[in-house]
């Protein structure tokens, strides 16, 4: 790791005035992609500013209509809240499958989403639930967030603050992990709204990162049940292939992984 | 260079370090504590798995900074005097080591695992909670069998105290 400078901010405007006045700064959350890319020395920021401890940004509530994720809770919060799995069960459930226990003792929603590694977790539920970002400029719906390979329409400096998403009347996540690492070879997350829309996003599959899956939503908003998708062919177009799995592979897991969530959220 | 200030097995401690000096490179090569092992320096086999504030982690993956202020325990510190830990003797009761090298990391895990679960364990749930932590003897069986003897002790020894 190249030398850097460590700083621990404790509200949330000291973070975004120390990110100023760095010449290459960077947040640090959990910490576990940003400190092992600096161990690889792929990242060499001048300046560390630890959020972590901010206690504006760490907690989870549960309104009538939405659960709103501050965004340095922990994986292990989000999976052992007892309000999240009651309200969104699903969304429970995908935190208690990102890494193993001891990162997910480290690792946060909010650095989750500021790194959108194509095939992280977190991006699958925010995309089909519809969720919203906060950061500390402004909120940023979900179907406007995500940009591409770890790219995001945070400005520089920007901090996402909290992530609010709607309750809806069915949803489930499921995913093939990769054996080693657990990221998803491919998840998906379906969601069907308490407005009767049907949104479905797959993470680990595509080479733009998350993304919504039409011909998925399609059959399951004429009728939510995994057997509707029985006969649907997903496009192999834009799917990623590589040594653990070619683009066809993919394209058949992302049907097969929709048809458990779908299962999955009853 | 900063300060850091935090209690390790429930001494007050400070050293002068980098700013990118890693919570185990503190722990190792500044406070001589080398019970914590380095295995593969990227977040994945757990042989350096330590408690920050009571909680599992991976201290290849923390920056000393970032434990600053905070308690952390390391192998060294679990032990009563010459009473190892009901972990540590389960592990040994069971042989739940060969090489000894992922050990630290599994009995920290371990221990993070049975005050999670409690009473709640089963042998399933205990090769699905160590999967963060990687045996090259792949010893895993006699590992959990240890974990899930040391639940038992854990619990007569909490309902004990």
């Amino acid at each position: 790791m190249y030398q850097t400078t460590y700083h621990r901010a404790s509200s949330v405007d000291e973070a975004a005035s120390l990110f100023a006045k760095g010449s290459e700064p960077k947040y640090l959350a959990g910490g576990h992609t940003l400190l092992p890319v600096m161990k690889q020395r792929l990242a060499s920021p001048s300046d560390v500013i630890d959020i972590a401890r901010i206690k504006d940004l760490i907690g989870i509530e549960v309104t009538g209509d939405a659960v709103t994720i501050r965004a340095a809770t922990t994986h292990n919060d989000v999976a052992n809240s007892a309000a999240v799995q009651k309200a969104i069960p699903a969304l429970a459930h995908l935190a208690s499958t990102i890494g193993d226990p001891a990162v997910r003792h480290r690792g946060t929603i909010g650095g989750s989403l500021a790194n959108n590694d194509p095939a992280a977790d977190y991006p699958a539920a925010v995309l089909a639930l519809g969720a919203t970002i906060k950061t500390n400029k402004r909120t940023i719906a979900a179907d406007d967030f995500f940009k591409g390979l770890f790219t995001t329409a945070l400005d520089d400096g920007e901090m996402i603050t909290a992530v609010s998403f709607p309750i809806p009347a069915k949803g489930g996540y499921s995913k093939f992990p990769h054996p080693a690492s657990r990221f998803a070879l491919t998840g998906v997350f379906a969601v069907k709204t308490k407005a009767g829309d049907v949104r479905v996003a797959a993470t680990g599959a595509f080479q733009g990162g998350v993304a919504r899956v039409g011909a998925i939503e399609a059959a399951l908003k004429t009728n939510w049940a995994a057997s509707a998708l029985d006969s649907v062919t997903v496009s192999a177009d834009g799917l990623m292939s590589d040594i653990h799995a070619a683009a066809d592979y993919r394209a058949n897991l992302i049907k097969v992984m929709a048809q458990r969530a779908v299962q999955a959220a009853g | 260079m900063s300060q850091v200030q935090l209690t390790v097995n429930g001494k007050a401690v400070s050293a002068d370090v980098e700013d990118r000096t890693l919570l185990v490179h503190l722990l190792r090569d500044h406070l001589n504590l080398t019970g914590t092992h380095v295995g593969c320096d990227t977040s994945q086999c757990g042989a350096c798995t330590v408690h920050i504030d009571g909680r599992a982690v991976k201290s290849c993956t923390v920056l000393a900074g970032q434990a600053d202020g905070a308690s952390v325990t390391t192998i060294e510190g679990i032990a009563r005097g010459d009473e190892l830990h009901p972990m540590q003797a389960a592990f040994r009761d069971n042989h739940g080591l060969q090489c000894g090298f992922c050990t630290p990391g599994m009995i920290m895990s371990a221990i993070d695992i049975v005050s999670r679960h409690g009473g709640q364990l089963d042998e399933a749930t205990v090769r699905h909670e160590l999967e963060g932590n990687i045996c090259r003897c792949t010893g895993y069986h006699n590992i959990v069998k240890a974990v899930l003897d040391a639940a038992g002790r854990m619990k007569v020894a909490q309902a004990a105290e």
